[in-house]
């Protein structure tokens, strides 16, 4: 965000609060600069009597300390032309003798004594003031809430949440949360489904407070809405479809790490406040801004709990495989969120295979009953591996292709397997297969991943959703701050 | 406590539409809120409803709005919606 009011002078200006210990150090200094420096204007956050004897100017309200981006008091500022050219905070005497142009300022004091904080970025308000000084740049709607009206309950009554409550996006609160992208808050990210209006970053930061994100959270959370609101992902069609699915985002790169994401224990549940609210911020923007509810565009005739949100990294530090993110052609440097359409994970359970060849064996197995044993190539699946299960393929060095190779060989299926009627199934491809072999997934269509906690023999698998042009497709983005 | 304010998180495309409640069979036992907007001799038209809805068995409140060309103020909407059944609003003289 850039504040561009600065109403400070041309000259010197000098802004100083009572409370700081340096600033009443500098008092004779200052009161010597008001005699030799005519155009030197001071500000006092805090008392206006301070400094004794001096004419400040009042800076109660912050006004100027905020669009002069004051930090620390004290802070001494020189302008010429409406352009600052010097600027010195705290006291250090030779800044200041330079900065004043007066050789022997100070002699009295220390050569150094670090400044305070401005009561313009104290924590307790900075908030109220970003709002205050800068809240013109939110040009959302503001609703009121009745002095007697729970706001929980108020978000529920106007229908804003997902069954859960939210956090109230007050000014304040989406203030906050814009600082966590460099992108203007009317910045049109993308036009989200299913009423294709456009989509702000105001209106996405809004959502993510109420999903009880993090600032830092939120270039995630627009690059996973960049990501669902394309056309090969079609996200309309993920809310429209009577399937139960949704939206699954797999993070990469290590900013996974720095916002505290988990790829480990329990990753695919509960606990982490990054996982859980950057999933939950995506489905509130479908729901709230595109419009997408359930029994409304929304017509999946089961769901699945994983729709209020399903967001999770990929532990690639530990994978002994190339990262989904790096498979799919960006660097293992990069920051990167892959979208895949997925119902609720099951788990697959081999605690006997050591050879990989019988571990290929069990998740091909398993692989083969997603949405149907019999219904070959027109759904995707994401495999997750558990770490246990992934070190028996690495023993054996088998990489990411191998694995996924290996995997795919076992799940070419006789048409007479899988043609309606066989198996006392009616449900099946069309007779015209019967001698046919038919792929399980289509190339490309089986995702894998390195997730999970270290003791287990697990894996996890999601079942997809119509793949290709009909349906979805995987979509990788870049994060972007 | 002071008002709070909220920022919309939907589109503001189009409002929510919600359906009108049933409409009930009687009067007789309602609660009901007769909304002055303060316009000039609104209070006369509400006084005459008040009386015929009383002897219908209903429970009268009366509500006034601060002025008439203002929205009413939204701690007033949640008193009338939370304590009436029904709302009668008396929209201009």
């Amino acid at each position: 965000m850039t504040v561009t009011k600065n109403s400070l002078r041309d000259g010197w200006t000098l802004i100083v609060k009572r409370e700081c210990a340096t600033c009443v150090m500098v008092v004779p200094v200052i009161t010597r600069l008001v005699r030799e420096l005519p155009s030197l204007t001071v500000y006092t956050q805090d008392d206006p009597t301070f400094p004794e004897g001096v004419a400040a100017v009042n800076d109660l309200d912050l006004a100027a300390s905020w669009h002069a981006d004051i930090d620390t008091v004290p802070t001494l500022i020189f302008r010429a032309n409406g352009v600052e050219t010097a600027r010195t905070v705290g006291w250090l005497r030779s800044e200041w003798r330079e900065l004043t142009g007066i050789a022997d300022l100070g002699a009295e004091l220390p050569e150094f004594r670090p400044g305070c904080g401005s009561m313009s970025v104290d924590p307790d308000i900075v908030d109220k003031l970003r709002v205050r000084f800068a809240g013109e740049i939110l040009h959302a709607r503001q609703i009121d809430i009745a002095s007697a009206e729970d706001e929980f309950e108020a978000m529920f009554s106007r229908g804003f949440t997902d069954g859960l409550p939210v956090v109230p996006p007050t000014p304040e609160r989406v203030m906050r949360m814009l600082n966590g992208t460099s992108r203007a808050p009317q910045e049109v990210v993308a036009i989200a489904p299913p009423d294709l209006v456009e989509l702000t970053v105001e209106k996405i930061a809004i959502n993510a407070v109420m999903a009880g994100c993090l600032p830092e959270y939120l270039p995630w959370v627009i690059a996973a809405i960049e990501a669902i609101c394309t056309d090969e992902f079609n996200m309309h069609g993920v809310l429209a479809t009577t399937m139960p699915v949704g939206p699954v985002i797999v993070c990469n790169g290590p900013g996974t790490r720095a916002i505290g994401m988990n790829s480990g224990v329990n990753v695919l549940g509960q606990g982490n406040r990054a996982n859980l609210t950057i999933g939950r911020a995506v489905q509130l923007i479908i729901r709230n801004v595109g419009g997408g509810r359930p029994g409304e565009v929304d017509r999946a005739a089961h769901g699945h709990p994983g729709k209020l949100g399903f967001c999770f990294a990929e532990d690639d530090l530990g994978s002994p495989f190339t990262s989904l993110a790096v498979a799919r052609g960006f660097d293992a440097s990069q920051n990167t969120v892959t979208v895949f359409t997925g119902e609720g994970p099951r788990c697959v359970v081999d605690q006997l295979a050591r050879e990989p060849e019988q571990l290929a064996q069990t998740l091909a197995a398993c692989l083969r009953t997603v949405h149907h044993p019999k219904l070959p190539f027109a759904f995707d699946a994401m495999l997750i591996l558990g770490p246990e299960h992934a070190r028996v393929f690495a023993q054996a060095n088998w990489d990411r292709e191998r694995v996924l190779q290996e995997i795919n060989d076992r799940l070419q299926l006789p048409g007479a397997e899988i043609v309606r009627g066989a198996g006392g199934m009616a449900e099946g491809v069309q007779e015209a297969f019967k001698d046919a072999t038919l792929p399980k997934f289509r190339p490309g269509g089986l995702l894998l991943v390195h997730a999970g906690g270290p003791a287990g023999l697990f894996s996890a698998i999601i079942g997809g959703w119509v793949n290709g042009s009909v349906g979805s497709d995987p979509v990788t983005k870049l994060v972007s701050a | 406590m002071t008002n709070r304010v909220i920022l919309d998180p939907t589109s503001e495309k189009r409002m929510t539409s919600r359906d009108l409640l049933a409409r009930p069979k009687t009067i007789s036992g309602q609660t009901i809120g007769l909304l002055d907007i303060s316009k000039a001799r609104g209070d006369v038209f509400l006084n005459q409803l008040e009386s015929r809805l009383t002897t219908a068995g209903a429970k009268v409140l009366r509500f006034r709005k601060p002025t008439f060309t203002k929205p009413a103020p939204v701690d007033l909407r949640h008193e009338i919606a939370t304590k009436c059944t029904l709302v009668i609003e008396a929209l201009a003289d």
